[in-house]
Protein backbone atom coordinates (compact mmCIF):
# COMPACT_ATOMS: atom_id res chain seq x y z
CA UNK A 1 0.00 0.00 0.00
CA UNK A 2 2.70 2.45 1.00
CA UNK A 3 4.74 1.44 -2.06
CA UNK A 4 1.87 2.51 -4.32
CA UNK A 5 1.56 5.85 -2.54
CA UNK A 6 5.31 6.47 -2.71
CA UNK A 7 5.42 5.53 -6.38
CA UNK A 8 2.68 7.98 -7.27
CA UNK A 9 4.32 10.68 -5.16
CA UNK A 10 7.69 10.27 -6.89
CA UNK A 11 6.15 9.83 -10.34
CA UNK A 12 3.99 12.94 -10.02
CA UNK A 13 6.87 15.00 -8.69
CA UNK A 14 9.32 13.85 -11.35
CA UNK A 15 6.86 14.68 -14.13
CA UNK A 16 5.96 18.00 -12.54
CA UNK A 17 9.58 19.04 -12.06
CA UNK A 18 10.43 17.91 -15.59
CA UNK A 19 7.59 20.12 -16.78
CA UNK A 20 8.86 23.07 -14.77
CA UNK A 21 12.45 22.46 -16.00
CA UNK A 22 11.22 23.34 -19.44
CA UNK A 23 8.72 26.06 -18.64
CA UNK A 24 10.29 28.02 -15.78
CA UNK A 25 11.22 31.55 -16.86
CA UNK A 26 14.30 31.98 -14.70
CA UNK A 27 17.20 29.73 -15.81
CA UNK A 28 18.37 29.27 -12.22
CA UNK A 29 14.91 27.92 -11.42
CA UNK A 30 15.24 25.61 -14.44
CA UNK A 31 18.35 24.06 -12.93
CA UNK A 32 16.77 23.75 -9.50
CA UNK A 33 13.72 21.99 -10.95
CA UNK A 34 16.09 19.68 -12.82
CA UNK A 35 17.75 18.83 -9.50
CA UNK A 36 14.33 18.03 -7.99
CA UNK A 37 13.58 15.80 -10.99
CA UNK A 38 16.83 13.90 -10.40
CA UNK A 39 16.05 13.44 -6.71
CA UNK A 40 12.63 12.02 -7.47
CA UNK A 41 14.02 9.75 -10.18
CA UNK A 42 16.48 8.48 -7.58
CA UNK A 43 13.48 7.76 -5.36
CA UNK A 44 11.91 5.76 -8.19
CA UNK A 45 15.14 3.80 -8.56
CA UNK A 46 15.14 3.07 -4.84
CA UNK A 47 11.57 1.84 -5.15
CA UNK A 48 12.69 -0.49 -7.93
CA UNK A 49 15.50 -1.85 -5.79
CA UNK A 50 18.37 -0.36 -7.79
CA UNK A 51 20.05 1.36 -4.85
CA UNK A 52 23.46 1.87 -6.41
CA UNK A 53 22.05 3.70 -9.42
CA UNK A 54 19.87 5.82 -7.14
CA UNK A 55 22.89 6.98 -5.16
CA UNK A 56 24.90 7.40 -8.35
CA UNK A 57 22.14 9.62 -9.70
CA UNK A 58 22.21 11.82 -6.62
CA UNK A 59 26.02 11.98 -6.46
CA UNK A 60 26.81 12.38 -10.15
CA UNK A 61 23.85 14.39 -11.35
CA UNK A 62 22.94 16.53 -8.38
CA UNK A 63 26.49 16.77 -7.07
CA UNK A 64 28.33 17.38 -10.31
CA UNK A 65 26.25 17.96 -13.43
CA UNK A 66 23.53 20.15 -11.96
CA UNK A 67 26.09 22.23 -10.07
CA UNK A 68 28.02 22.62 -13.33
CA UNK A 69 24.84 23.90 -14.98
CA UNK A 70 24.27 26.26 -12.08
CA UNK A 71 27.82 27.59 -12.38
CA UNK A 72 27.48 28.24 -16.10
CA UNK A 73 24.07 29.89 -15.75
CA UNK A 74 25.33 32.21 -13.04
CA UNK A 75 28.75 32.88 -14.62
CA UNK A 76 27.61 33.93 -18.06
CA UNK A 77 25.87 37.25 -18.32
CA UNK A 78 23.07 36.25 -20.64
CA UNK A 79 19.93 38.16 -21.52
CA UNK A 80 17.44 35.34 -21.06
CA UNK A 81 14.41 37.47 -21.82
CA UNK A 82 15.69 37.91 -25.37
CA UNK A 83 16.20 34.18 -25.74
CA UNK A 84 12.57 33.57 -24.83
CA UNK A 85 11.28 35.97 -27.45
CA UNK A 86 10.10 33.59 -30.16
CA UNK A 87 8.78 30.93 -27.84
CA UNK A 88 5.13 31.23 -28.88
CA UNK A 89 6.00 30.37 -32.48
CA UNK A 90 7.20 26.91 -31.52
CA UNK A 91 4.24 26.02 -29.31
CA UNK A 92 2.06 24.56 -32.05
CA UNK A 93 4.54 22.34 -33.88
CA UNK A 94 6.27 21.27 -30.68
CA UNK A 95 2.98 20.46 -28.99
CA UNK A 96 1.72 18.41 -31.94
CA UNK A 97 4.97 16.47 -32.11
CA UNK A 98 4.98 15.87 -28.37
CA UNK A 99 1.39 14.58 -28.33
CA UNK A 100 2.05 12.28 -31.30
CA UNK A 101 5.23 10.96 -29.68
CA UNK A 102 3.46 10.39 -26.36
CA UNK A 103 0.65 8.43 -28.01
CA UNK A 104 3.16 6.37 -29.96
CA UNK A 105 5.13 5.40 -26.88
CA UNK A 106 1.96 4.66 -24.89
CA UNK A 107 0.71 2.51 -27.79
CA UNK A 108 3.99 0.62 -27.64
CA UNK A 109 3.29 0.16 -23.93
CA UNK A 110 -0.13 -1.31 -24.66
CA UNK A 111 1.43 -3.65 -27.17
CA UNK A 112 3.84 -4.74 -24.45
CA UNK A 113 0.95 -5.41 -22.08
CA UNK A 114 -0.76 -7.57 -24.69
CA UNK A 115 1.96 -10.15 -24.48
CA UNK A 116 5.50 -9.72 -23.28
CA UNK A 117 8.40 -10.44 -25.57
CA UNK A 118 10.30 -13.48 -24.48
CA UNK A 119 13.92 -12.50 -24.00
CA UNK A 120 16.53 -14.89 -22.81
CA UNK A 121 18.06 -13.47 -19.64
CA UNK A 122 21.63 -12.45 -20.32
CA UNK A 123 22.71 -11.87 -16.75
CA UNK A 124 20.06 -13.13 -14.31
CA UNK A 125 19.81 -11.21 -11.06
CA UNK A 126 21.32 -13.40 -8.35
CA UNK A 127 19.08 -14.01 -5.36
CA UNK A 128 20.02 -12.85 -1.85
CA UNK A 129 22.83 -10.63 -3.10
CA UNK A 130 22.85 -6.85 -2.54
CA UNK A 131 22.28 -4.72 -5.58
CA UNK A 132 25.76 -3.17 -5.50
CA UNK A 133 27.41 -6.58 -5.28
CA UNK A 134 25.39 -7.96 -8.18
CA UNK A 135 26.14 -4.91 -10.30
CA UNK A 136 29.83 -5.05 -9.50
CA UNK A 137 29.99 -8.75 -10.28
CA UNK A 138 28.61 -8.18 -13.76
CA UNK A 139 30.43 -4.89 -14.38
CA UNK A 140 33.92 -6.22 -13.71
CA UNK A 141 33.50 -9.48 -15.60
CA UNK A 142 31.16 -9.46 -18.54
CA UNK A 143 31.23 -5.72 -19.24
CA UNK A 144 34.83 -5.01 -18.24
CA UNK A 145 35.85 -3.57 -21.61
CA UNK A 146 32.79 -1.36 -21.84
CA UNK A 147 33.52 -0.22 -18.30
CA UNK A 148 37.05 0.80 -19.27
CA UNK A 149 35.73 2.47 -22.41
CA UNK A 150 33.44 4.51 -20.16
CA UNK A 151 36.52 5.54 -18.20
CA UNK A 152 38.25 6.64 -21.40
CA UNK A 153 35.15 8.63 -22.38
CA UNK A 154 35.31 10.45 -19.06
CA UNK A 155 39.05 11.10 -19.43
CA UNK A 156 38.60 12.51 -22.94
CA UNK A 157 35.72 14.67 -21.73
CA UNK A 158 37.80 16.01 -18.86
CA UNK A 159 40.83 16.80 -21.04
CA UNK A 160 38.59 18.29 -23.72
CA UNK A 161 36.75 20.55 -21.29
CA UNK A 162 40.03 21.79 -19.80
CA UNK A 163 41.64 22.40 -23.20
CA UNK A 164 38.55 24.18 -24.48
CA UNK A 165 38.08 26.55 -21.59
CA UNK A 166 41.64 27.33 -20.51
CA UNK A 167 43.05 30.37 -22.19
CA UNK A 168 46.39 32.11 -22.04
CA UNK A 169 45.90 35.74 -21.27
CA UNK A 170 48.53 38.17 -22.52
CA UNK A 171 49.82 41.18 -20.63
CA UNK A 172 50.04 39.44 -17.30
CA UNK A 173 53.23 39.63 -15.21
CA UNK A 174 53.07 36.61 -12.95
CA UNK A 175 55.37 35.98 -10.04
CA UNK A 176 58.66 34.30 -11.05
CA UNK A 177 59.33 32.09 -8.08
CA UNK A 178 62.70 30.68 -9.15
CA UNK A 179 64.03 34.17 -9.88
CA UNK A 180 62.93 35.29 -6.45
CA UNK A 181 64.60 32.31 -4.83
CA UNK A 182 67.84 32.96 -6.70
CA UNK A 183 68.21 36.45 -5.27
CA UNK A 184 70.97 36.91 -2.72
CA UNK A 185 71.45 39.77 -0.23
CA UNK A 186 74.58 40.95 -2.07
CA UNK A 187 72.74 41.81 -5.26
CA UNK A 188 69.57 42.96 -3.59
CA UNK A 189 70.96 45.54 -1.16
CA UNK A 190 73.63 48.22 -1.52
CA UNK A 191 75.30 50.15 1.25
CA UNK A 192 75.44 53.83 0.32
CA UNK A 193 76.27 57.06 2.02
CA UNK A 194 74.39 59.83 0.18
CA UNK A 195 75.44 63.37 0.83
CA UNK A 196 73.00 66.05 1.93
CA UNK A 197 70.91 67.47 -0.96
CA UNK A 198 72.21 65.02 -3.57
CA UNK A 199 69.26 62.70 -3.66
CA UNK A 200 69.53 58.98 -4.19
CA UNK A 201 70.62 56.97 -7.18
CA UNK A 202 68.14 54.26 -8.22
CA UNK B 1 0.09 -3.12 -7.63
CA UNK B 2 2.79 -1.12 -9.34
CA UNK B 3 3.95 -2.92 -12.46
CA UNK B 4 6.38 -2.40 -15.27
CA UNK B 5 3.82 -0.36 -17.22
CA UNK B 6 3.70 2.35 -14.57
CA UNK B 7 7.44 2.96 -14.70
CA UNK B 8 7.44 2.85 -18.50
CA UNK B 9 4.66 5.44 -18.54
CA UNK B 10 6.71 7.77 -16.33
CA UNK B 11 9.69 7.26 -18.62
CA UNK B 12 7.60 7.96 -21.70
CA UNK B 13 6.17 11.17 -20.25
CA UNK B 14 9.63 12.40 -19.23
CA UNK B 15 11.04 11.58 -22.66
CA UNK B 16 8.28 13.49 -24.42
CA UNK B 17 8.75 16.42 -22.04
CA UNK B 18 12.44 16.50 -22.98
CA UNK B 19 11.71 16.48 -26.70
CA UNK B 20 9.08 19.18 -26.23
CA UNK B 21 11.57 21.25 -24.27
CA UNK B 22 14.05 21.14 -27.15
CA UNK B 23 11.37 22.40 -29.51
CA UNK B 24 10.11 25.07 -27.16
CA UNK B 25 13.43 26.61 -26.09
CA UNK B 26 15.06 26.56 -29.47
CA UNK B 27 17.18 29.63 -28.79
CA UNK B 28 18.51 28.80 -25.34
CA UNK B 29 21.29 26.22 -25.44
CA UNK B 30 21.37 25.76 -21.67
CA UNK B 31 17.72 24.69 -21.52
CA UNK B 32 18.29 22.44 -24.56
CA UNK B 33 21.12 20.72 -22.67
CA UNK B 34 18.85 20.32 -19.65
CA UNK B 35 16.15 18.83 -21.88
CA UNK B 36 18.71 16.32 -23.17
CA UNK B 37 19.49 15.42 -19.56
CA UNK B 38 15.76 14.82 -19.00
CA UNK B 39 15.63 12.54 -22.06
CA UNK B 40 18.60 10.53 -20.80
CA UNK B 41 16.96 10.29 -17.38
CA UNK B 42 13.84 8.87 -19.01
CA UNK B 43 15.98 6.32 -20.84
CA UNK B 44 17.60 5.37 -17.54
CA UNK B 45 14.22 4.88 -15.88
CA UNK B 46 13.20 2.57 -18.73
CA UNK B 47 16.45 0.59 -18.53
CA UNK B 48 16.26 0.12 -14.77
CA UNK B 49 12.55 -0.77 -14.84
CA UNK B 50 13.08 -3.44 -17.49
CA UNK B 51 16.18 -4.67 -15.67
CA UNK B 52 14.29 -5.17 -12.42
CA UNK B 53 11.10 -6.64 -13.85
CA UNK B 54 12.91 -9.03 -16.20
CA UNK B 55 15.44 -10.01 -13.52
CA UNK B 56 18.39 -9.12 -15.72
CA UNK B 57 21.29 -7.04 -14.37
CA UNK B 58 22.41 -5.96 -17.85
CA UNK B 59 19.93 -3.09 -17.85
CA UNK B 60 21.41 -1.54 -14.73
CA UNK B 61 24.96 -1.88 -16.06
CA UNK B 62 23.93 -0.05 -19.21
CA UNK B 63 22.06 2.58 -17.22
CA UNK B 64 25.41 3.30 -15.57
CA UNK B 65 27.08 3.71 -18.96
CA UNK B 66 24.29 6.06 -20.07
CA UNK B 67 24.93 8.06 -16.90
CA UNK B 68 28.66 8.26 -17.73
CA UNK B 69 28.07 9.46 -21.26
CA UNK B 70 25.48 11.98 -20.05
CA UNK B 71 27.94 13.47 -17.59
CA UNK B 72 30.67 13.70 -20.25
CA UNK B 73 28.23 15.27 -22.69
CA UNK B 74 27.13 17.90 -20.19
CA UNK B 75 30.74 18.82 -19.37
CA UNK B 76 31.78 19.17 -23.03
CA UNK B 77 28.57 20.96 -23.99
CA UNK B 78 28.95 23.52 -21.23
CA UNK B 79 32.64 24.03 -22.06
CA UNK B 80 31.74 24.75 -25.69
CA UNK B 81 29.01 27.07 -24.46
CA UNK B 82 31.45 29.01 -22.28
CA UNK B 83 34.01 29.58 -25.06
CA UNK B 84 31.23 30.44 -27.52
CA UNK B 85 29.90 33.04 -25.12
CA UNK B 86 33.43 34.37 -24.60
CA UNK B 87 33.85 34.85 -28.34
CA UNK B 88 30.42 36.11 -29.34
CA UNK B 89 28.81 37.50 -26.20
CA UNK B 90 25.58 35.59 -26.79
CA UNK B 91 24.40 32.00 -26.75
CA UNK B 92 21.44 32.29 -29.14
CA UNK B 93 21.36 29.12 -31.24
CA UNK B 94 20.14 31.02 -34.30
CA UNK B 95 23.41 32.93 -34.52
CA UNK B 96 25.57 29.79 -34.64
CA UNK B 97 26.23 29.75 -38.37
CA UNK B 98 29.91 30.62 -38.61
CA UNK B 99 30.77 27.27 -40.17
CA UNK B 100 28.20 27.64 -42.93
CA UNK B 101 29.93 27.51 -46.30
Amino acid sequence: MIAIFVFYLFATLVVLSGFMTIFARNPVHNVLWLILAFFNAAGLFLLLGAEFLAFLLVIVYVGAVAVLFLFVVMMLNIDFAELRAGISRYWAIGGVLAVVLLFETLAALLAWNEGGIQIAGRAPTPANVPNIEALGAILYTRYLFIFEAAGIVLLVAMVGAIVLTSRRRGGLRPQNVSKQNRRRPEEATVNMKPGVGQGVEL
Amino acid sequence: MIGLGHFLAVGAILFVLGVFGIFLNRKNVIVILMAIELILLAVNINLVAFSVFLGDMTGQAFAMFVLTVAAAEAAIGLAILVIYFRNRGTIAVDDINQMKG
